[in-house]
């Protein structure tokens, strides 16, 4: 498997978030990906930054294109130093709220793509790992 | 900081969101919309997202709100245009936006609106 | 440390030798099991050409690495002999046959030109056996892309014609679904669906299940989807053929089919979805 391109994106304002949607988007439509699967992949990417922002004390999204074979897909990382999730199956179950949270927000993102990752450590922060193939 | 402008079309408002949302822009959408409904005694609102090629659980959320805020203060709303690919997204994310009536597009959503209105003349219990 | 400039020596004092061996070893080997899709012309052309490109390859003493920029000739002409052979449908193995029958005549031809070297042989030989190897390999990886690329698309196209919308009046879609329902089948009946809806602007989607065999759990939670996405675009569903196994089923596993109607057969549909458009039709005598 190797790595075509990848960057890094700031999580630390609301504008931020925009941005990374955007940067999202045009990944995805480089990619070739169907409308249907861009607008699952940039949605996924838009909660997942409001994650880290709002409930992360804001972060960074690290994005890679990858090719493996014949598979061409986007992974997308978002790391926050925030408090962390003391309870991830909680955290991934439906209908899960904290703070002003839909709780929807992980399992809902979850769904999104094809491949889903997360790591949390209470005090020390999260890291979300979301990948999508064409 | 500009807000999102609402139009008056007869006895409802019409709202169109067409730049990226967020948190301060979304208060002020709430606002702006709920002091116009009992400013001008609107009795329907009408959300259109035809220009959203994305809506997440954030933009679900204030949807739902306004509808709620609206319906207290005795208002139908109606969310018009939503894009097939977002509507398969917000699917498979798990929002079906209960409680928030929808329509293809503006027209139909103020036909939609006129009929209810109707309908609640005729039996108040009907809203 | 083989003097690699014999490999390309002997390539280029005995080219035509190499290719007329070569040939006549293809000849043997692809005779029978082309069965007449290739003919003996093409397979020398097709050598002819390798050759042309694999002569000034070799001759840049790059022999490690196939994916440098000496190789990009070699391995577009590859890709192009092996989409040709998936097109002619040959297999994987028949076509990696090019490229390894062509080290028994560069074998015989190093044999003929080392002049009783046995280890300057013996380090061209394990050279070019190198060499070769990764080029089959590449040829059959090259295969492999192209025919998962023709089996994505057929899926596809058979997805698409499997879910035909209908429109069987102003404002009223029908989906007649024939088939299991699983998600990669959802899908696209979703687009397709909504797709049309917004193009006829109607209001009423009529999914007619007769010819679904089983309705488990999943195949609910995919219907319930789709219906999901048609409200969210302000149109109503009205689900038909539903057998009466079918409605115990639904009971049974606890399904909410959330306030969706459902009928028996598609013609019970459709005077119920002109009910709800307001359309009549009356009988002229």
């Amino acid at each position: 498997m190797s790595t075509r391109q990848s960057g890094e994106l700031p999580l630390k304002s609301e504008h931020d978030i925009v941005l990374a949607r955007q940067a999202v988007r045009r990944l995805a439509q480089e990619c070739g990906f169907s409308l249907v699967d861009q607008t699952k992949l940039v949605t996924a990417a838009s909660e997942l930054a409001r994650n880290a922002y709002i409930y992360g004390g804001g972060g960074t999204l690290q994005w890679e294109v990858l090719l493996e074979g014949v598979k061409q897909g986007v992974r997308l990382t978002f790391l926050d130093s925030g408090p962390g999730i003391a309870n991830l199956e909680l955290a991934l179950t439906d209908g899960w709220t904290s703070g002003q949270g839909l709780g929807l927000g992980l399992s809902g993102a979850r769904r999104l793509v094809n491949e889903f990752d997360i790591e949390s450590t209470v005090g020390m922060g999260t890291r979300v790992t979301v990948t999508r193939w064409k | 900081m500009q807000g999102i402008p609402i139009l008056r079309m007869g006895e409802f408002l019409l709202v169109t969101i067409q730049v990226d949302m967020h948190d301060q822009l979304a208060m002020r959408l709430q606002d702006d919309l709920t002091n116009a409904i009992a400013k001008k005694n609107a009795k329907g609102v009408l959300i259109d997202i035809s220009a959203l090629d994305m809506v997440d659980s954030f933009i679900g959320r204030m949807i739902s709100d306004i509808s709620g805020m609206a319906r207290i203060l005795d208002a139908k709303t109606v969310l018009v245009g939503m894009q097939p690919a977002v509507a398969i997204t917000l699917v498979e994310l798990g929002l079906s936006l209960p409680g928030v009536a929808t329509a293809l597009n503006v027209e139909r959503g103020m036909q939609l609106l006129r009929k209810s209105l109707d309908e609640s003349d005729v039996d108040p219990t009907k809203r | 440390m083989a003097n690699k400039t014999s490999i390309s020596q002997a390539l280029g004092k005995r080219r035509s030798d190499i290719h007329s061996q070569w040939t006549k070893q293809l000849g043997s080997t692809l005779g029978e099991s082309s069965k007449g899709r290739l003919s003996a012309a093409e397979v020398s052309q097709q050598a002819e050409q390798f050759l042309d490109r694999f002569n000034p390859a070799v001759q840049s003493q790059k022999l490690d690495d196939i994916n440098g920029s000496e190789w990009t000739e070699v391995r577009a002409f590859l890709d192009d002999l092996s989409r040709r052979r998936v097109a002619a449908g040959f297999s994987s193995d028949e076509t990696a046959t090019f490229i390894f029958s062509l080290k028994r005549a560069l074998f015989d031809i190093l044999k003929e030109e080392s002049a009783g070297d046995a280890a300057q042989l013996a380090d061209n030989i394990w050279q070019a056996t190198l060499l070769l190897d990764k080029l089959g390999l590449y040829t059959i990886k090259s295969y492999q892309k192209t025919r998962e690329e023709v089996i994505n698309r057929q899926q596809q196209e058979l997805l698409e014609l499997s879910t035909p919308v209908v429109k069987l009046w102003d404002g009223i879609l029908a989906l007649p679904m024939i088939g299991t329902l699983d998600s990669a089948r959802t899908q696209v009946v979703m687009e397709s669906l909504l797709q049309k809806i917004v193009e006829t602007e109607s209001q009423i989607a009529i999914i007619d299940i007769t010819g679904v065999p089983t309705v488990d759990t999943l195949v609910a939670q995919h219907l319930l989807k789709t219906v999901t996405a048609l409200r969210l675009m302000g149109a109503d569903c009205i689900i038909s053929g539903v057998r009466p196994q079918i409605a115990q089923t639904i009971v049974h596993l606890g399904v909410d089919l959330q306030g969706v109607t459902t009928k028996a057969n598609l013609a019970d549909a459709l005077a119920l979805a002109l009910k709800r458009s307001g359309i009549t039709f009356s009988r002229s005598n």
